[in-house]
């Protein structure tokens, strides 16, 4: 080349010093800035699970936005650190004779985060919002057991004091149910009664729910709302048991990805997971042992038959077969990894005021099983020249992938069945799901709360498509709803165990395992206790480095 | 250069249109909706959220009532997060995305170009093949391997920066993600630079000025390296769309809430008007950087004329 080496030499000179400063201010940067300071307050990291959807009491539906309702809100009763149903808001309560009727008595101190005094017309206030069909509330049907809740929220009454909640004076709020419900006390901890803070409410309207307007009566106050990045929320001094919490600051951050929530975590970032991916499990149970928590969780995982059409509809002896030829330990012990638990029956053990309902052939080694699938599907009229040809909806997910090909592989293998996967994206799913546009589904159900019943009044003949299976059997649904207006506790509890010894007969879903939650938590934070229903409300933790 | 810049900008109406009326319709012909969930939606509850979002309307009316609230500049609510409106999601995301996505264009075109003329200058020795082989890994690894790996070394085995968040998008926060965006443009620009600084070198009023006696740093920096970027600022444009693109990738890796996020999560979410105000959004902004790219290349080439 025709140039002096001396010039090209000062022009790479020019270049390379102009990358030494980039990386030399970038380190110095962290040298000097970045070095996390720690300040004296007590303060919490916890991963969440998704971005909120809302904060709005009403609209919200899933865990993560009830993690951080729970701490700006209280209901009349609350979440104990063990998951036991404690008083919140109210201090006490009566339940008349026939169950039917709750007074529960406020807490004279009850206090909103603005220092007004709770009274019994915020609770009356809430709930009417919450079924007024213009809320467009989701979760309002969580409120159905109150007097003519459903007719207010699906519009045949049009007048809000039609609902069976009053104000009897400021401090006594009476609820009148249509039924006995004995599992009414745990739903009031949910969002949809808490109390609403009407003033607040009305002078900043679709406004209400951001920071510096969201008035609540929870341990905690909104502080910053950064979507899709973190919520702020600071201990409120107004709240009646203030003197025992002791975080100071609880940050809760969207964590969607699980591996980089894991990241997160091993990198310090996170005091507690929302999760932790499945894959991982075998290498976190070797090296973050102390920080795993697995727990028992209220929920089945299922493959639900297409009973509205054949093969599946009138073939008991063929979903029979079906149901005995999976491997349950296989898939649980090889697969999920999660410590989730073989499923025979439908309702997961721990529900309170029950016991599931085992089947005789959950006993029974997985050859034998085998056998009597073999002998069923061979009385069903299919053989090695005739074999069964299914396919198999599941949304796109590793895990149901996974799972699924299992499945199918134990179905050839055992009955020679020929089983073809279709999966679908999660929205494309779920239409399909509805509209019975499947065979055999891979679905979940997860508790609304912690009683059989809402197990079991999904598969009544007359709830619509949230019955998957499309399942219709009258003795179920007299069972079932004999149960729901049944005050003698008693009795109750055997028409919901009769109701799920005919679901395990008929077989219209397989139930393949029972859930578990996974979190992993540091071992400085205490107060987080496991419980069936994995709430941990901020209030009972503290964190002890 | 107004005139050109205003009959550009009239141009962009019609194409906006197009971009408006073919994502409107097209997500809405995706099987599910913003309101199908994991357990089912009563149906009478359903029948109140369609009503209170206008989605029992028929289609037609729905696209016109989306027009008209576009020109007043409302991009309507959320579907999916309630307490915001698509309008307040994106001036909350932008700032974000365009700190990342500026910072990552800063970075790629000065480290570029840099990298670029130190190898040109250095033609076929061993720094000119360690430069370029480097930027071919960078090229070739696509950023969503580079960022996981750059978190792991860096985040959490070294603990030496934030794994993911952005913070208050200090510079602790935003190196990874900045980084990793930037990596493959860095790779683009430096080779492009090369190349054309090269073909530059050897014309003849690079010769001129040399035989004139100029000394060989102003020869460079005066009248070759202008020359040279050309083709650099033409390729801005696309690494524009490319950064922006990219960012979709880096954001949901990162957890870092900038437009690229929602884009996603609108679509998965079937959040109706979420993802179109970030289609129009991205639509006008591709617009816009390409504009800016030919107003730019009208100052560096005399050839070129707008007027």
């Amino acid at each position: 080349m025709a140039q002096g080496p001396g010039g090209s030499r000062n022009f790479a000179k020019i270049g390379a010093a102009i990358v030494a400063v980039v990386l030399l201010a970038v380190g110095a940067w962290y040298v000097f800035v970045g070095k996390d300071q720690l300040g004296p307050e007590m303060v919490f990291h916890r991963g969440n699970g998704a971005e909120p959807e809302t904060l709005d009491i009403h609209k919200m539906t899933g865990v993560t936005e009830q993690n951080i309702a729970q701490d700006l809100y209280e209901g009349l009763t609350a979440f104990a650190a063990n998951g036991d149903v404690i008083p919140g808001a109210a201090e006490s309560w009566t339940v008349s004779d026939d169950g039917l009727i709750y007074d529960f008595k406020l807490r004279a101190d009850g206090k909103w985060s603005n220092g007004d005094a709770v009274s019994a017309a915020d609770f009356v206030f809430g709930i009417r919002r919450c079924l007024d069909p213009n809320t467009a509330s989701d979760y309002a049907y969580l409120l159905y057991p109150i007097k003519g809740a459903a007719a207010f929220n699906g519009g045949e009454a049009t007048d809000p004091a039609s609902v069976g909640v009053e104000a009897l004076d400021d401090l006594t709020v009476r609820i009148t149910l249509e039924a006995p419900t004995p599992y009414f006390t745990q739903m009031l901890i949910f969002p949809p009664a808490y109390p609403l803070h009407r003033a607040s409410f009305e002078q900043h309207g679709d406004e209400f729910t951001k920071p510096g307007n969201l008035i609540g009566n929870g341990a905690f106050t909104l502080a910053e709302w950064v979507p899709q990045d973190r919520i702020k929320l600071v201990k409120n001094p107004n709240y009646h048991d203030a003197a025992n919490v002791q975080l100071d600051t609880v940050y809760m951050y969207p964590t969607e990805d699980l591996a980089a929530e894991l990241n997160r975590f091993r990198a310090g970032e996170l005091d507690a997971t929302y999760d932790a991916p499945s894959d991982q499990i075998p290498w976190i149970e070797e090296n973050l042992a102390a920080e795993f928590h697995n727990t028992p969780y209220l929920g089945v995982y299922y493959y639900a038959f297409n009973m509205t059409v054949d093969p599946f509809k009138d073939n008991l002896k063929l979903r029979q077969a079906l149901a005995y030829a999976i491997d349950r330990e296989t898939l649980t012990s090889k697969i999920t990894l999660g410590g989730e638990l073989p499923a025979y029956n439908w309702v997961p053990p721990g529900v309170s005021n029950y016991t599931a309902q085992a089947t005789d052939w959950a006993d029974l080694t997985q050859d034998q099983r085998n056998e009597m699938a073999k002998q069923l599907y061979a009385e069903a009229g299919y053989s090695a020249d005739n074999p069964l040809q299914l396919e198999i909806l599941y949304n796109t997910s590793d895990n149901h992938k996974k799972i699924a090909i299992a499945v199918a592989g134990m179905w050839q293998q055992v009955l020679g069945i020929q089983a073809t996967l279709r999966n679908e994206e999660w929205k494309v799913y779920l239409e399909s799901r509805d509209q019975k546009q499947f065979q055999v589904v891979r679905a979940g159900w997860i508790g609304d709360y912690n009683d059989a019943n809402t197990f079991l009044d999904i598969n009544l003949s007359d709830v619509g498509d949230i019955n998957t299976s499309g399942y219709a059997n009258a003795d179920y649904d007299a069972a079932v709803k004999g149960a729901a207006s049944e005050s003698d506790m008693t009795k109750r509890r055997d028409l919901l165990e009769a109701a799920e010894r005919q679901f395990n007969a008929d077989l219209p879903a397989i139930p393949i395992y029972h859930y578990s939650s996974q979190h992993l938590v540091l071992t400085y934070v205490v107060g987080w206790e496991d419980n069936i229903l994995d709430y941990h409300p901020e209030r009972w933790i503290s964190v002890q480095r | 250069m107004l005139l050109y810049t205003i009959k550009r900008l009239l141009g962009a109406i019609p194409t906006l249109f197009v971009i408006i009326a073919i994502s409107f319709f097209m997500i809405r012909m995706a099987p599910g909706g913003p309101f199908s969930k994991e357990r089912v939606v009563a149906p009478e509850i359903l029948e109140n959220l369609n009503r209170v979002y206008h989605l029992d309307e028929p289609l037609i009316d729905q696209f016109v009532r989306y027009l008209g609230g576009i020109l007043q500049g409302d991009f309507g609510p959320s579907f999916k997060y309630k307490d915001f409106s698509v309008t307040e999601l994106i001036w909350t995301g932008f700032p974000v995305s365009l700190q990342l996505g500026g910072a990552a264009i800063i970075l790629s075109t000065v480290l570029g170009i840099a990298f670029g003329v130190i190898a040109a200058l250095r033609q076929n020795s061993r720094t000119d093949v360690a430069v370029m082989a480097t930027a071919m890994v960078g090229i070739a690894i696509p950023n969503f391997v580079m960022a996981p790996l750059l978190t792991l070394v860096l985040g959490v085995y070294l603990r030496w920066l934030p794994v993911a968040g952005w913070g208050d998008g200090g510079l602790r926060q935003a190196f990874l993600p900045v980084v990793a965006l930037a990596l493959p443009q860095i790779a683009y620009v430096a080779r492009l630079t090369r190349g054309s600084m090269i073909e530059v070198l050897r014309s003849n009023y690079v010769r001129t000025a040399r035989a004139k006696g100029l000394p060989e740093r102003l020869t460079i920096l005066r009248h070759a390296l202008k020359g040279a970027l050309l083709p650099v600022v033409s390729y801005l444009g696309p690494a524009t769309a490319a950064v922006i693109t990219g960012s979709v990738v880096i954001e949901q890796i990162f957890s870092i809430p900038g437009i690229g996020r929602y884009f996603v999560q609108g679509a998965i979410n079937r959040d109706y008007t979420l993802v179109m105000g970030t289609v129009i959004f991205y639509g006008v902004l591709i617009i816009l950087a390409n504009l800016v790219v030919d107003l730019i290349y009208g100052v560096l080439d005399p050839k070129v004329r707008y007027d």
